[in-house]
């Protein structure tokens, strides 16, 4: 599910209950909060050129290559964040986080990328738009809380905009795969077809379709969890201030 | 029978905040739910949990001293714990159970059918053209012999060989297991009886030769040490001893290496692997090596803490190196 990778239960619930943990330390932190403000410059820029682009263009269509760069650079940096949990400095799980970004750099890389045809689709724009806003905010919420300073309006745009743009990404990766499969299908890409030396096959086409079809699942699962740990989270705002 | 002490050191119930219902030292055994603390039921004569609870028969119950703690062994008897005039304990439901060898039987029964169904090409997998004809390449028959005598083994040590420490597992993973099994057999016995099936090329027969002679060894070895580890428990006991070689050549593997279960069947895997020089064959023995490793690895340190005269020599699951 490449929608807003929100993080998992831990990360949010250290924000309802300041428990007691063995954080990062001192370097980490320094490192974390470089990382996380990069980060948010680094899809500030996507958004503004974004905007420049339609504003230079005059229509949404084939905003794609005007940040394709941009998109491919930090929405891969993002990997880094499944060291960041297998290390220990973020206590989120590295099954989780790896899960939630492999799909991002999947959709980047193995859909958008490499079949070109794709790019001028609609739906392209509307999940890097919904990446865009989500990651802004989201990397912007790690980086107050490491310093402990988090505004509450980071905090709740972080657990209540995910309620559209997660749909909206969903929407958009979707119907994505959905325009890649004839060409996929015609070039055989990324297919291996018997016979061969090691007996192995693997259709491209079937495992795109495979993948829409996880979404059914894996979806309604994750955008509720999202909703209890706003529920969790908000909710609890009165017991505990922020500054 | 409960010893009967004075005062109430031995008793943890002031700690545990619970209303004193029996305000008497009274003798008894009371079960309390280990999530929500209520009270399930008072035992002061001896009539087991179930007769209360029939659905919670004797292989869901977990019966522990602290709510958190590690459960108490069938073993176990109350005059030993160290628990007040009434003994309390904390009751978890283990959920739905279903037999080790239930399991066994089930998960291993799917490989050894399901290959066959594809060595004998049963319609509806293949090209309708190929139906109920045979592979042309000798080590296709081999590969079959090779994978149904393996699995055959495996139902039989079940049966016959393996002393189960518990009776039982949870009920869901008889899902997870066979869903492996059954998968990862039909996956590979796809490829290896396809009509377009490639035998190996790299080193041809001598390939085969030597894969065979790997796994045949390495077959052997499994049984030894399954037969090793049988007699180490005398029937119906749950012992734990520390394994050591036999007269047996196959078990010298013990002076070296904790598991050799598990080495010997990565060996058999890795043979059969090159037998048919496979991707997806090469995928589950890696896949295999690695859930073997955890386990390895895990027994290897409930052996290190059991037992103080372990042979420091000894590795999990490769000699020296994991």
């Amino acid at each position: 599910m490449s929608a807003p990778a929100m993080g998992t239960t831990k990360t949010a619930h250290s924000d309802v209950a300041p428990k007691k943990k063995r954080g990062p330390g001192a370097l980490a932190t320094a490192y974390l909060v470089i990382y996380n403000v990069v980060m948010t410059a680094g899809w500030l820029v996507i958004a503004v050129g974004l905007v420049r682009a339609y504003l230079a263009r005059g229509s949404y269509h084939g905003l794609y290559y005007s940040i394709e760069k941009p998109l491919k650079f930090f929405q891969t940096g993002a990997l880094l964040e499944v060291l960041h949990c297998a290390v220990g400095i973020v206590p989120s799980s590295v099954v989780l986080t790896g899960f939630q970004v492999l799909s991002r750099v999947f959709l980047t890389w193995a859909v958008t990328h490499s079949v070109r045809e794709v790019q001028n689709e609609d739906s392209v724009l509307l999940f890097v738009s919904a990446w865009t806003i989500t990651e802004i905010i989201r990397y912007s919420f790690y980086t107050f809380s490491l310093l402990n300073h988090l505004p509450y309006l980071v905090k709740w745009a972080r657990y209540t905009f995910f309620l559209v743009l997660y749909p909206m990404g969903v929407t958009g990766e979707l119907l994505t795969v959905y325009a890649a499969l004839p060409y996929v299908q015609k070039t055989g890409l990324y297919s291996v077809t018997l016979p061969n030396k090691y007996n192995f096959s693997f259709d491209y086409h079937t495992f795109l379709i495979l993948t829409m079809v996880s979404y059914i699942p894996l979806f309604p699962q994750l955008y509720f969890h999202m909703m209890r740990q706003r529920k969790k989270v908000l909710c609890h705002v009165e017991e505990y201030k922020t500054e | 029978m409960i010893e009967r002490r004075e005062g109430w050191e031995g008793n943890d119930r002031a700690n545990e905040g619970e209303r004193d219902l029996f305000p008497q030292l009274k003798p008894g055994v009371e079960i309390l739910d280990a999530k929500t603390k209520d009270k399930l039921c008072f035992l002061d004569k001896v009539r087991p949990l179930h007769k209360y609870y029939p659905q919670w028969y004797a292989a869901r119950q977990s019966i522990r001293l602290d709510p958190k703690g590690k459960s108490l062994k069938d073993e176990d008897v109350l005059q030993h714990l160290p628990v007040g005039t009434t003994a309390t304990f904390y009751f978890r439901d283990l959920g739905a159970q279903i037999s080790w060898v239930t399991v066994f039987l089930t998960e291993y029964g799917g490989p050894l059918l399901l290959y066959l169904m594809f060595y004998f090409r049963v319609p509806f997998i293949y090209a309708p053209k190929y139906d109920f004809t045979t592979s042309k390449h000798w080590v296709v028959h081999l590969a079959c012999m090779c994978h149904s005598f393996h699995y055959l083994k495996r139902l039989l040590e079940t049966l016959f060989v393996h002393r189960f420490s518990h009776g039982t597992m949870p009920l869901r993973n008889i899902f997870k297991n066979c869903t492996y099994y059954w998968g990862f057999a039909a996956w590979m016995a796809y490829y290896i009886n396809h009509p377009l099936y490639t035998p190996p090329t790299i080193y041809g027969e001598q390939q085969v030769r030597i894969a065979l002679i790997i796994f045949l060894f390495c077959q052997v070895g499994n049984f030894s040490i399954h037969i090793a580890l049988r007699n180490l428990r005398p029937p119906g006991s749950k012992t734990r001893k520390i394994p050591y070689p036999t007269k047996n050549p196959f078990t010298w593997i013990f002076l070296l290496v904790s598991c050799p279960n598990y080495t010997y069947e990565l060996g058999s895997w890795f043979g059969f692997t090159l037998m048919t020089q496979c991707l997806p064959v090469a995928f589950f023995t890696a896949v295999g090596f690695i859930q073997m490793t955890v386990w390895a690895k895990g027994k290897h340190r409930s052996y290190l803490k059991e037992f103080r005269d372990y042979p420091p020599l000894r590795s999990p699951i490769l000699p020296f190196v994991l």
